[in-house]
This record gives C-alpha cells, sequence and structure tokens, in this order.
C-alpha cells in the first residue's frame, strides 16, 4: 500500500466529519474516491497530505505514519507526492514553464540547462510547450489544469492526487485530461488518486474505487461492483436519483403548514 | 450582556494579539532565508517602495506647503519667520513624515500586500506550495515582510527632502523668506538626535504596518469577503497602530 488510511476520525466544531474511514491506495493503480458534496473528499486529501491531522486512526504514506513525522520530514515526503487542484492553483505572477519549473527550482539544485529540458519534457507530455511563455491568466481552464499537472509531476511522484480533475470542463478538455490521467499511471507507474463525484468519468480510468457517504466508507471495490451494489445509498449515487438517502429537500417545516400560516398572520 | 460583550471583544483582542506574535515568531525565522534571495526581496521592496513613489512624493509637497503656509502666518505674529526653516525641518523629521508615509504606506502597500496573499490563499496557491514542499512564509510571506520594512524609511526619507522642498517653495519662494535664514538655521537647530528619531520610527512602523498587512492576507478567510474583511482590518489596524506606537515613540524620546 502507498496510501493506507485506516479507522480515520476526523471531526470539524463537534459536528463529525469521517467516523471510522478506511481507504487504501495500491502502487501502480488509480484509486477513485467518490461521493456526494459535502462528504469530505477534500478533507480527506488534506489529511493523507498532511495539511490537516486525523483526530484519531492512521494515516500512512509510502510507509510512513503521518503522526510520527515531523515538520521537515513531512516536507520532505510532500517532494515524493504531487496534487492537482481543482483550479489549478497555479501561481499567477509567473508564467507557464516557471510554475513547472517552480518545485525543481526551490527543491533541488540542478543546473539552469537541465530545469529547462525537464521542463519541456513535462510540457511536452501534456502539450502545451508552445504556451511555456504564457501567462496564468491567459489559459482556459482545461489548459490551467494540465499545466498544473506538468506541474505536480515535475518532481516525479510516487503518488500523484487529484482533486476534482474533471469539474467544469469542455468535453474536449475532459477527454485530455482522462487520457493525461491514465497515460501517467501506465507510463509512470504512479500511484494515482482521484477525488470525484463525476462517477462515469471515474469509473471509465479507477481500477479501485470507494464511496464516501456519512463519514463512512459506504462500498468499496472496482466501480462495476459498485454498480451493482444493493445499498440504496449507493445505487442513489452511481445512478444519479433525486431523492433516496440523501433527499432532495433540506429539512424543513411541513410544506403546506408554512405557507398557510403565512396567509393567517 | 454588556460584561459578557466587553469581555468577548477583550479576548478577541488578546487572541488577535497572540496570533500575530507568533505569527511574527515564524515569519522572523523564515527572514533570514529570506535574505537570501535578492531577487525575490528586490521586487519586494519594488513593489512596497516604487510603486509607492507618487503617492508620497505628492503628499510630501503638500504637507510641505501647508506647513509653509501654517508656520509663516504663525510665526510672522512673533517676528521670527527666519525659523521657518526649522520648525518645518523638525515637524517632518519627527513627526510629519513618519506618521503621513505609515498611513499612506497602509493604504497604498499594506491593501495590495493584504489582498495579493489573500488570494493566493483563496485560490490554493499558497496550499499549492505547501504540497510542493515549499514554506508560503518563507516564498511569500518573509520577502514581502522584509520588502516593507525596507521600504518604509526610504519612503519616509524621501517625503522628508519633498516636505522640506514645498516648505521652502511657499516660505522662500512665495512669501519672501530669507533663503540663507531658512536654510541656515534649520542646519543650526535640526541635530542627528532629530533625524534618528525619525529614522526609529519610520523603521517602527515599517514593521508594524507590513506585519500587519503580511498577517491579515495569510489568515484571511479563503473568500472574496474574506479578502476584503482582511484589507479593511489592515487599514484600520495600521493606522491606529502607527498613532498610538507614535506617541510611545515620541514619549521615549523626549
Amino acid at each position: 500500500m502507498v496510501v493506507d488510511v485506516r479507522g480515520v476520525h476526523y471531526a470539524v466544531g463537534g459536528r463529525p466529519i469521517f467516523a471510522g474511514v478506511d481507504v487504501q491506495a495500491r502502487r501502480g493503480r488509480i484509486t477513485g474516491i467518490m461521493g456526494p458534496s459535502g462528504t469530505g473528499k477534500t478533507t480527506l486529501l488534506k489529511i493523507i497530505t498532511a495539511q490537516i491531522a486525523a483526530d484519531r486512526g492512521e494515516v500512512r504514506v509510502c510507509g510512513q505514519d503521518l503522526a510520527a513525522l515531523g515538520r521537515s520530514e513531512i516536507y520532505a515526503l510532500r517532494k515524493r507526492m504531487g496534487m492537482l487542484f481543482q483550479n489549478g492553483a497555479l501561481l499567477t505572477d509567473l508564467d507557464v514553464f516557471e510554475n513547472v519549473a517552480f518545485p525543481v527550482r526551490e527543491n533541488t539544485d540542478l543546473p539552469e540547462a537541465l530545469i529547462y529540458k525537464l521542463v519541456l519534457t513535462k510540457l511536452q507530455a501534456v502539450g502545451l510547450r508552445g504556451a511555456a511563455q504564457l501567462m496564468p491568466g491567459e489559459l482556459s481552464g482545461g489548459m490551467a489544469r494540465r499545466v498544473a499537472l506538468a506541474r505536480a509531476i515535475v518532481m516525479d511522484p510516487e503518488v500523484l492526487i487529484y482533486d476534482e480533475p474533471f469539474v467544469g470542463l469542455d468535453p474536449i478538455s475532459l477527454g485530455v485530461i482522462m487520457r493525461l490521467i491514465k497515460h501517467m499511471n501506465e507510463a509512470l507507474g504512479i500511484t494515482t488518486i482521484v477525488v470525484s463525484h463525476d462517477v462515469r468519468e471515474l469509473a471509465t480510468i479507477a481500477d479501485d474505487s470507494y464511496l464516501l457517504s456519512e463519514g463512512r466508507v459506504a462500498a468499496a471495490g472496482a466501480p462495476a461492483q459498485l454498480r451493482a451494489s444493493d445499498s440504496a445509498a449507493v445505487r442513489q449515487f452511481m445512478t444519479g436519483s433525486e431523492d433516496g438517502p440523501v433527499p432532495f429537500h433540506y429539512p424543513a417545516p411541513d410544506y403546506a403548514v408554512q405557507l398557510f400560516a403565512a396567509d393567517e398572520s | 450582556m454588556s460584561n459578557g460583550g466587553g469581555d468577548g471583544f477583550i479576548l478577541e483582542g488578546v487572541r488577535r494579539l497572540g496570533s500575530v506574535a507568533i505569527f511574527l515568531v515564524h515569519l522572523l525565522r523564515e527572514c533570514v532565508p529570506a535574505l537570501g534571495r535578492p531577487r525575490l526581496l528586490v521586487h519586494q521592496i519594488y513593489n512596497a517602495g516604487a510603486r509607492s513613489l507618487i503617492i508620497i512624493m505628492l503628499s510630501g509637497l503638500f504637507v510641505g506647503m501647508v506647513l509653509g503656509l501654517q508656520g509663516y502666518e504663525l510665526l510672522q505674529r512673533f517676528g521670527s519667520v527666519e525659523a521657518l526653516g526649522t520648525a518645518a525641518a523638525l515637524g517632518l523629521l519627527k513627526e510629519l513624515a513618519p506618521v503621513v508615509t505609515a498611513l499612506l504606506f497602509a493604504g497604498r502597500a499594506g491593501t495590495a500586500l493584504t489582498s495579493e496573499i489573500g488570494l493566493m490563499r483563496a485560490t490554493d496557491q499558497l496550499t499549492a506550495m505547501e504540497i510542493m514542499a515549499v514554506d508560503p512564509l518563507r516564498y511569500v510571506a518573509a520577502p514581502r515582510f522584509l520588502g516593507g520594512v525596507i521600504a518604509m524609511p526610504l519612503l519616509t526619507g524621501i517625503f522628508s527632502v519633498v516636505g522640506l522642498y514645498g516648505a521652502q517653495l511657499i516660505g522662500v519662494q512665495l512669501m519672501g523668506v530669507d533663503k540663507g535664514a531658512f536654510w541656515s538655521q534649520m542646519q543650526g537647530s535640526v541635530g542627528l538626535r532629530n533625524v534618528t528619531e525619525g529614522v526609529v520610527k519610520s523603521l517602527v512602523f515599517g514593521i508594524a504596518c507590513s506585519l500587519i498587512a503580511v498577517h491579515e492576507g495569510y489568515n484571511a478567510a479563503p473568500t472574496a469577503e474574506g479578502v476584503a474583511l482582511a484589507t479593511t482590518r489592515t487599514v484600520v489596524a495600521s493606522s491606529v497602530i502607527t498613532l498610538l506606537l507614535d506617541y510611545v515613540l515620541t514619549a521615549a524620546f523626549l
């Protein structure tokens, strides 16, 4: 296991987000983490990347127990990880080339000529070598995400994490990003974790899937197994039904009572 | 009820003060490596200093001109208009230049720092740096803090020089005060101690205003409203702290 999350509990302001979550990402495979909005998918990524600490449970990344690591050890571990943010999170005062070069410049003493070749190689891999001199503000959403992907892989990470990589993309960009995720995983052997609520896209590329619901893993297995699940919560999510365990209506007083109460007052 | 509200206000004040103090300790620790990044530092001195030059020079000129007018009007009642140079120089060096520069700095450079860092927080740029094993305190906050601290005394010096020119323009050129008396009285009465007072004040204001601006941006809620609130807090807190510190330092130099 490259990422091993066991029995994780986490609460914010007394409100439980996770009540015993177990997620494992195996070496060289694509692991999908799905769930409705607000189920804590991004929070789980924050725990895996040691941005926040779990209240209880154990989180191991690349064999290291995050709870036992100091600040410098966490930074050393992060050099072995890459993450693609939903909005790309490119540094807006640097151009595309410098954005991709940023982690290399900050974390290594490689000579400039080597950095140049390395960055061009990664930009070529995402098809944006020609956009090296553009500023982030000049890129479309799909291009920004591809640049962010080039930046995420420039240090040759062992684990690559994608946070909602399919949100807000046109069909062409969506196809490109899906192909790139699959390609990075197969060509480079990177252990990949993809957090998304786009069931169809994730089911296409994921080897293993987890469905989070109400602070726990509601279902786990290959995407096909999840689709065949007889759990109402899993079925509602996989088929996108309007009503089910996750209700369409936010809790409210009786509709008729509330309507007529307004007339009477 | 009112007691509870008062307690809450005091608690919140102490909490914020503690948060700023802890932030300052972490920031100072990162300032040493940031000093070894001259390119980043020069860029931030340019942002905080050079980009504030026009507003500082214009304000300095007008403040000096007002000093010249008011000083002449007051001093002529006692028949000592030759002392105008001394009055303008002491007023500018010790009080007006450091204080007005700090207030203008808070409004121009401080707000720019807060909103820039706040937006970096809101768009996950700071988090992305952390994930890339780059400490945003070292890369983003420390150079900006140092840039502000270095820029403030330089801007204050420029404010003083332009202000004196403005006072001379009104006093000597317009009102007819003797040019030799204006400059020689100033030279005779203004000592190193007065200049030191101005420099110390500008340094302290630079530390306070830059710290507040960087802290508010770094800890801004990652929303449009959060960044707007942080920017407002930067101006209000910097202005109040500048005036408070000015009183303390003036008393200390007496």
